[in-house]
Parts: C-alpha cells; sequence; structure tokens
C-alpha cells in the first residue's frame, strides 16, 4: 500500500487564487483533488471524504492541532493531518494525499496513485 | 392547569329527559323485578353524565360483550360530558367541543337538558317531567355542586359560581367592560377561578376564610410560598377573613364585598368558589341513607342499601367519605361497571395525590401531606431564591415516606408519589433539592440510557470511557465515538463528564482559553474585527473547526460587515461558506424566507419553476418553507439570482441565526383565533431575521391556546390570549424535546418585542457555543428568575445596552444573498473546479423517487460507509391473479 508518485505534474490556477486557510476542489487527470494554501505550504488531497464517501474535502475547515496542520471534513467533522493524511478522530482511517507546488506563480498538482 | 385530576368536577347532571321510549308505569313485566340476589342484565339508568358518569359508561359499555344491558343516561346539562378539570382551558380560548369528553354510541340512549326528578324504589322508575325510566339497576352519578355560603347578596347579578362551561361563558360576559372581581375561597377552585378573572382583565382579590391559601392541599409554609407567587401575578390575597355581605351598587349589580374584618373590596364580578356539596337530594328524597358529611351512602363496592342502585364519583360517601377529585371518582366507575358484570372489584381506596400548575405555580400534594400520622416526622426545605418550599413526612424512624408537599419546583412528584409507603429512594435533601442542583437531568440517566443515539452509545459506556481517564469531550468522541455524528448529544456529554467529577475547563479549544462568552466580551469592548487578530492577542495556534465559526458568528452578531469579507470567509463552515446546506452527497440545499409561513400564488410559482429549471428535489419544511435540494455549488449564484428577482431573501437555514417563526392562521380566517398571529410571526421573523447566535433559533406563533403553531417547542414562542400575547422561552424538539417555560402574560405587543429583542441579545452574548436557548437557562445560576429579573427588572443594568444592540441589529440587516449576487469577488468562490470552472462536479449525480430526484446510490462510498436502502413495506395485501 505504499503511495507512488506515477503522474505528471499538471498546473492548476495562479497562486493567488488560493486564500489562505481556505481550498478549492481541482480536476486533475478526472481525480477530484482539494488545495490548500495554509501556513506558507500547499497541500493537495484527496477532495473524497473517507469517511462520508462524498466529494466535499475542498470545503472543510483548515486549522492546526497540536501544531500539526488539520483539515476537518464539512460532513462530520472528522480532523485530519493535513501532512499525512491520517485521521486524527478515527482509526485506520486516512484521507489520500497527492503533490502540491508552485512553480513560477502556478500551483500544480501531481497524483498519487496507490499500488 | 396542567395535570393532576383535581377538579372536584361534578357530575352535575340528574336529569332524565323526556325522549322516546319512556315506558310509562313500570312493572310491565319484562325483566326480573323482583327479589334479591345481584342483578346481571335488563335496563340499566345512570343519572348524570359527568366526567364519572361518562367513565362508568364506557367500561361498562367496553366490557358488555354480550349487551346485557340497555343503557340510557339522563344528564342535566344541555351539552354532553366534557372535560371539568380542564375547564379554565376555555378562558385560553379552547372551545367546548375540545373540551368533550362524549363520543356517541348507538348502544346507549343520552337524554341531555331535562333534570331527574325523583326515584320511586319500589316500582324502581325514575321520574322526569317527560314520564317515567324503569330500571333494573340505577347507577347515581350526579356529582356536585358550589357550595355558596349562607350570606346576604350572593343572588345579585354579577355573582357567580365557577362549576359549568355555561358558568364560565356567563363570567367571560360580565366581565366585559369592568375592572373588579373577587373569588370567595382561595382553594383550588378558587385560585384557578382567579387565573380566570385576571386573564379577563379583572383587578382580582382572592378572599380566603383560612389563613392560607389552599388549605387542603398545602401546610402553612407551602401556603406562605404559593402567596408570594399569586400575589407577584397582580392577584390580591385577603386571608383569615370572611365575606360578610354582597352589596350592589346604582345598577343593581354587584359592586362590593363587606369583609369580617370591618374592610371591603371593590367588585364588579364575584366568583363563589368556597367548596363543593355532594349532590344527594334525589338519594334523600328516595329515603336513601346518607354519609356523615352528606352524599349517598354506599360500601366499598359503591353500592347503597337498595342493592339494585349504585353511587358513583363525587356525590357517593364510600364508606361515609367523599372525594372530590377525578381519579377516585373514575375509580368507582370502574368498580361498578366490573360488579354490574359479575366481578368481584372493590373500591381501592383514594389516591388524593394532586399535582397541577396553578396561576403558573407547580403546586403538588400526596399521601400524608398534612402530618397526621402519630409521630411523624417532617422534613422541610425552603429556598427564597428559587422560590421553592418542599416538605416530607416521614414515619417515626425517617425511613418511610408517608406524604409531602411541592410547592413552586414540582419535578419530584412522580418519584415522591411512587415511594410512598416504601423506603425513602434518597436523602430527603438530596430528594427535595431543586434539580440543578442534583446534576439535572443527566444524573438521573439510568446507565442503558442511550447518551448518543448516532453511535448507539449508553450512559454505561460513557460513564466507563470516564473511569478509564477520558477526560474532556474530544477523548470520549474518540474513545466511544459518541458526539462524533450529528454532534448534539456533546452537551450532555459535559455534564456527565462533570457528574463524574472531571473538571472541565471552559477553554473553548486548545487554541482559546476564553470560553465563547469571554471571547464575544473581549471582542466587543476591544474592537477586535479579524480572526487573525483576535488569536494573536489572546490564543494560539492557527485555529480550528471549533473556533473558527465560533468567532465568525461572535464578529456577524456584532454587525462588522458580510459572513464571506475577506479572510472572514475562511471561518465560515462549509453551509455559512456557501449560504446553503451541504446534504451528504456533496450537493446543497436552497431554502428562501417565507416570512410566517405566508407566501403568494406568484412566489409559490416562482420557487417550482426554479425547482423544475434546475432538476431540484423539493419538501416542505416543518418551518413553513420550502427546500430545495440538489444544488450544485456553481449553481446556487444562479438558483438565487432567479429568487432574489422574485423578491426572495435567505432564509438562513445555513446559519447558527434565526431561522423561521412559525404561525397559525390566526384570526384572520380561524373560527378560534384571538389574534393575529400570522401578522406578528411575520414582524417578528423580519425584525430577527440574520440575526447570528451561538445555536439556530426557532419561533412560532399561536393565534389561541390550541397552539397549531407548536409554539412551546421553540425557543421562544407566543400564544395569544383573549388580551394580549403569553412568552414562553426556552423551548426546543430535537434530541431532548423540551417544552417552553411561561415568562410573561397578556403583553401587548409593545411590551412583547423589547422582551425578545433583550432575550435574544443576551443569549447572544452569554450562551456556550452550539447551546441553544433551553439549555442555556438551565446552565443559568438562577434559571428563569434570573433571566427576568435581568431582562425585566435590568438587574445587570443591561436593558439599554441589548436594547441598542438590537436595534443595531434591525438597521444593519441587508439580505446576505443579494449582497453575494452584486460582487463579482465573493461570487467567485461559487466555483466547480478551480481549474474547470465549466466542469459541473460529476459525482452529483440522481436516481428518480417518486418522481423527483435523489442522490444515486451508484456514486462511490468508502468502506463502512455503505448503506442499502430498503424498500418501504406498507403492508398492503398482494392481489395475485
Amino acid at each position: 500500500m505504499s503511495p507512488t508518485s506515477t503522474l505528471d505534474w499538471t498546473p492548476v490556477c495562479p497562486l493567488d487564487r488560493l486564500d489562505p486557510d481556505r481550498g478549492v476542489a481541482a480536476l486533475v487527470d478526472g481525480v477530484q483533488v482539494a488545495l490548500f494554501a495554509t501556513g506558507g505550504e500547499l497541500y493537495a488531497v484527496d477532495n473524497l471524504d473517507p469517511v462520508g464517501g462524498a466529494y466535499v474535502m475542498s470545503r472543510g475547515i483548515v486549522g492546526s492541532r497540536g501544531g500539526v496542520p488539520t483539515l476537518a471534513s464539512p460532513l462530520h467533522k472528522q480532523v485530519y493531518d493535513l501532512r499525512t493524511g491520517r485521521c486524527l478522530d478515527l482509526p485506520d482511517v486516512t484521507l489520500r494525499r497527492h503533490e502540491a507546488r508552485c512553480r513560477a506563480g502556478v500551483v500544480e498538482v501531481r497524483l498519487r496513485q496507490e499500488e | 392547569m396542567t395535570a393532576g385530576g383535581a377538579r372536584p368536577g361534578a357530575g352535575g347532571s340528574d336529569a332524565l329527559a323526556g325522549g322516546d321510549p319512556v315506558r310509562a308505569g313500570g312493572g310491565d313485566g319484562m325483566g326480573p323485578r323482583g327479589g334479591g340476589g345481584d342483578v346481571m342484565d335488563g335496563e340499566l339508568v345512570v343519572i348524570g353524565n359527568g366526567m364519572v358518569g361518562q367513565r362508568f359508561v364506557e367500561a361498562l359499555r367496553a366490557r358488555d360483550h354480550e349487551r346485557r344491558w340497555r343503557v340510557t343516561v339522563l344528564a342535566e346539562e344541555s351539552r354532553p360530558a366534557y372535560d371539568r378539570v380542564r375547564l379554565s382551558a376555555f378562558f385560553d380560548g379552547v372551545s367546548a367541543e375540545e373540551l368533550n369528553l362524549h363520543s356517541p354510541d348507538d348502544g346507549v340512549a343520552l337524554r341531555l337538558g331535562e333534570p331527574a326528578t325523583g326515584i320511586d324504589r319500589v316500582r324502581r322508575v325514575v321520574t322526569t317531567a317527560a314520564g317515567e325510566h324503569p330500571y333494573d339497576a340505577l347507577v347515581l352519578a350526579t356529582g356536585s355542586s358550589a357550595f355558596v355560603p349562607p350570606v346576604d347578596g350572593t343572588d345579585l347579578p354579577g355573582v357567580f359560581v365557577y362549576r359549568t362551561l355555561d358558568d364560565l361563558a356567563a363570567i367571560r360576559e360580565h366581565a366585559r367592560g369592568r375592572e373588579t372581581g373577587a373569588v370567595i375561597g382561595g382553594g383550588l377552585l378558587g385560585l384557578e377561578a382567579a387565573n380566570a378573572l385576571r386573564l379577563l382583565g379583572l383587578a382580582t382579590h382572592v378572599v380566603e376564610f383560612a389563613p392560607r391559601l389552599m388549605p387542603v392541599q398545602v401546610d402553612s409554609a407551602g401556603g406562605a410560598m404559593l402567596r408570594r407567587y399569586v400575589e407577584e401575578l397582580g392577584v390580591t390575597t385577603h386571608l383569615g377573613v370572611a365575606t360578610n355581605a354582597l352589596r350592589p351598587g346604582p345598577d343593581g349589580t354587584v359592586a362590593e364585598l363587606a369583609l369580617s374584618d370591618g374592610g371591603s373590596i371593590a367588585a364588579e364580578l364575584v366568583v363563589v368558589a368556597a367548596g363543593i356539596r355532594p349532590r344527594d337530594e334525589l338519594a334523600r328524597a328516595a329515603g336513601l341513607a346518607l354519609g356523615p358529611r352528606g352524599g349517598v351512602l354506599v360500601d366499598a363496592t359503591c353500592r347503597t342499601e337498595d342493592e339494585r342502585i349504585w353511587a358513583i364519583g363525587e356525590c357517593a360517601a364510600v364508606d361515609g367519605t367523599c372525594h372530590g377529585l377525578v381519579a377516585p371518582g373514575y375509580a368507582t366507575a370502574e368498580v361498578v361497571a366490573d360488579r354490574l358484570l359479575g366481578g368481584a372489584a372493590t373500591f381501592p381506596g383514594a389516591d388524593t395525590a394532586t399535582k397541577l400548575k396553578l396561576l403558573g405555580v407547580d403546586v403538588a400534594s400526596f399521601g400524608d401531606a398534612h402530618g397526621t400520622t402519630p409521630g411523624c416526622l417532617d422534613v422541610t426545605f425552603t429556598d427564597p431564591a428559587t422560590r421553592s418550599y418542599a416538605k416530607l413526612v416521614l414515619s417515626d424512624d425517617a425511613r418511610t415516606l408517608l406524604g409531602g408537599v411541592l410547592v413552586g419546583d414540582a419535578t419530584a412528584y412522580p418519584t415522591l408519589r411512587a415511594s410512598v409507603g416504601g423506603p425513602l429512594p434518597a436523602p430527603p435533601l438530596a430528594l427535595l433539592a431543586p434539580a440543578g442542583e442534583t446534576g439535572g437531568g443527566v444524573a438521573a440517566l439510568p446507565g442503558a440510557a442511550q447518551v448518543c443515539s448516532c453511535n448507539a452509545v449508553t450512559r454505561e459506556q460513557i460513564d466507563a470511557a470516564i473511569a478509564d481517564g477520558c477526560a474532556d469531550v474530544p477523548a470520549l468522541k474518540a474513545c466511544t465515538r459518541a458526539g462524533t455524528s450529528c454532534g448534539s448529544c456533546v452537551p450532555m456529554l459535559k455534564q456527565l463528564l462533570d457528574a463524574a467529577g472531571v473538571k472541565q475547563s471552559t477553554a473553548l479549544c486548545e487554541h482559546f482559553d476564553a470560553s465563547r462568552q469571554q471571547l464575544f466580551e473581549i471582542v466587543q469592548v476591544r474592537g477586535i474585527r479579524t480572526f487573525s487578530q483576535l488569536i494573536a492577542e489572546h490564543g494560539r495556534g492557527r485555529g480550528c473547526d471549533i473556533c473558527k465559526p465560533v468567532v465568525a458568528s461572535i464578529l456577524a452578531s456584532l454587525g462588522t460587515g458580510h459572513v464571506l469579507d475577506g479572510e472572514r470567509a475562511s471561518l465560515q463552515d462549509t453551509n455559512d461558506h456557501f449560504l446553503a446546506n451541504l446534504q451528504r452527497d456533496g450537493s446543497y440545499s436552497v431554502v428562501p424566507r417565507i416570512p410566517g409561513g405566508e407566501i403568494t400564488p406568484e412566489k409559490l410559482i416562482v420557487i417550482g419553476e426554479v425547482a423544475r429549471d434546475f432538476g431540484l428535489y423539493t419538501k416542505i419544511t416543518g418551518g413553513q418553507r420550502i427546500d430545495l435540494f440538489g444544488a450544485r455549488v456553481d449553481q446556487l449564484p444562479q438558483i438565487w439570482r432567479r429568487l432574489v428577482d422574485a423578491g426572495f431573501e435567505s432564509g438562513h437555514a445555513y446559519g447558527k441565526a434565526l431561522r423561521t417563526v412559525k404561525s397559525c392562521v390566526g384570526e384572520t380566517w380561524c373560527r378560534y383565533g384571538v389574534q393575529d398571529s400570522v401578522g406578528l410571526a411575520i414582524a417578528l421573523e423580519l425584525r430577527y431575521r440574520g440575526l447570528r447566535a451561538p445555536h439556530k433559533i426557532k419561533s412560532a406563533v399561536s393565534g389561541c391556546a390550541r397552539e397549531c403553531a407548536e409554539a412551546r417547542s421553540k425557543d421562544f414562542g407566543i400564544i395569544a390570549t383573549e388580551t394580549g400575547w403569553n412568552l414562553y422561552l426556552g423551548g426546543n424538539g430535537g434530541f431532548r424535546p423540551r417544552h417552553a417555560d411561561l415568562f410573561a402574560t397578556d403583553l401587548s405587543t409593545e411590551a412583547l418585542i423589547p422582551l425578545i429583542d433583550r432575550f435574544l441579545m443576551y443569549y447572544i452574548r452569554t450562551a456556550d457555543r452550539l447551546q441553544r436557548t433551553a439549555a442555556w437557562i438551565e446552565a443559568m445560576e438562577g434559571g428563569l428568575d434570573h433571566l427576568r429579573a435581568v431582562i425585566v427588572d435590568d438587574s445587570l443594568g443591561l436593558c439599554a445596552d441589548l436594547d441598542a444592540a438590537m436595534a443595531r441589529h434591525v438597521a444593519s440587516y441587508s439580505d446576505e444573498w443579494r449582497d453575494v449576487l452584486d460582487d463579482p469577488d465573493r461570487l467567485r468562490r461559487f466555483t466547480s473546479f478551480v481549474n474547470a470552472p465549466d466542469v459541473p462536479d460529476p459525482s452529483i449525480t440522481f436516481a428518480l423517487e417518486r418522481g423527483q430526484p435523489v442522490p444515486a446510490r451508484g456514486a462511490p462510498l468508502a468502506a463502512g460507509a455503505e448503506r442499502r436502502r430498503q424498500p418501504v413495506a406498507l403492508g398492503l395485501p398482494e392481489v395475485r391473479r
């Protein structure tokens, strides 16, 4: 189950289109991705809520828990570690992560796929 | 008056009526007319169609499967049996029809409006003006009549008794245009009559011969507490004095009471409620034995000395004692019904326990309330702060509960009444202490009770988790999953932690040590306008899904701009962020405001057209509006463009804010309405629309006491009275339903609105996060009385401030959705994908159910989230060909 990066970087939007601490959804190769800028970092995770089963994670509230950057599901408020995707409230639940970076003022995403 | 069955309710009706099958003369040869032995069939005549008479007939008919008895009921009043216990509800606008207890029964001949005039025991016939009714068995259910003391002037116009619906109608008629009233008698019935006069707008006096109110039910200390309550309602009491005479004014109607202490009271209307007397005159004339204090003497089988004649209800002196409550009356009815069908029932003894609400005061008495058992001990509890009084009467060894009295707070009544004759269920003081001080409802929850119904977590499991070291709500959530779904049990989790002695931090979350209330003050006093500044100066970290929406709500309550402006947008829950309600499939629902539930056909058509054009599922909500489901975020502005253009505005269904003010149709159309409930509901909804609060706020206005708008289940509910509005505060439906408490009565609209203004603003300033008004009041030290002191008596000097805050809110309101549509920067948030704004979210798809779109179930669901829909079984017979 080790995640591996298999695809290329895809430009998504200008960096200034991302409000601090508020996500947006992007469609990358048919996959819904939730993108966040918080604490000077960029994060990309699946838009699919692994518990609720709906594509809503981009609409969650961003924050921190004990110094860890977090994202709360807007459906039932489970909180996830944005760095690892691990759910901090429920055991054995993980939010799939992707990679994000900024090149020349443009945010790019590279999908990860589970093998 | 709630509860109890306490009215000394007359069966009041000897009557025989003319009617058809009156056989002239008796002894027509049918039936076993002679001799002894128990008669088991034939003609049964019942004199009286009061509550007990009616209950008797129903009980007999339900069990008389072989139809042994042909039943004739003779009634004095012109209307069939009605609920005399709730008689006073008539003044709250409840109609005679609604009090009706009678249901038609073809096997019973009911003759209304003609009194029985005699009983011929030899020929076994009951006579009326119209003829005779032969009987094989006769049941007297004649009830009782009001006792009118032998005082000059009781026959003057304007003097009434308080027994029948006709009496009440006459009282109401006479009260019109008059200003003063008096009640002779400070017992149960007298206090009820006093409340009625008060509601009719009369300055009301109560004259009681005994040194305390309700002398039969309560002791002197309880009576003193009761008197304080009653006088606070504006009723003047005169205790320990008798009425010597009633004197007329120049117009010949009653004008004054002369008292035994030499004083006098001006009263243009007088109600005599000085007690009741059993109606035993027919029995007396027929030569039947009577009880020592009147009443038809019967044994424990309710039979008189004449084996064919029985007596039930208030006219019966069972083993010599008459009972003036409906519960013992019903017991006698059951005994005779059983006996007449061959049973062996005997009167089980009277349960004289009483609990009622008089003039808004809970009063209960049970068992040996006056401590007449030799050697018994009293434990009393008087709390002037909560204005409650309680007394327990214990056996001489203090182990057995014998009886008690409760005034002001009767929450312990069910437990105590059930414990009479047995060991005390807890130490006396614990039983008597007001509910709040023993941990409230949660402390009494049994272990098997489900605290979190979403995840089926019981109290036992929560307690076990606390014992294992869970010290706060997040720990309990992680350990038990309680509170992780809908979250409505989180306040109970806190209370359970409190009950277990775990000290709770008032810190809002890990980012702020302050409580919501403290944060509100900080933001207000320091004029802070951004979350960043607040957390930098008064918190730590970056915030979270708890503190961010709280601060967003505080900023909104203080009227500091649009919820989507600048940084504030990032603080909002998704509902507030998209100004719509997130649904399980990731789509949103839209609820336009329909103030008071009143809507024109044109606007209904617009909603229908919008729903049709955008393929939305439509459903009528409980708040009298229309919910449109299945909108994608990118559709929301288009939908709202259409709605706003048609004159709609945001309904704030997505916000912790005022939702709706429901209403019934009110006096405009309804035959029973007494005020314009729709007009008031619309005015209130428009006044408070957009007001952000710690939790959602719901309201309703009912146009009469029938309460069709269900106002008592709302945070603030208003119920019309003949003379104004009654205001109820702190109700809710939901997870723990609670009726709102009566806060103020007979308010004019001008007096009502400032009270609601202050209530809401004080709530917004001081409640905890996600604390509804009910829990807020319950948690408040001093409860409703404290609230009254703050917003009525201005004990904290806050009223001007609260008034000004609400005035600012009303002046600064603007429709959030219109403001979004006018602003491209706000509009850009409503995009499906930042890199593909023209592509709609492919995960939102629909199936058709009952002709409407619903989320398609083929959508991918994560492990554990699998839900299979079961077909709805209608239980209809299957048709096979």
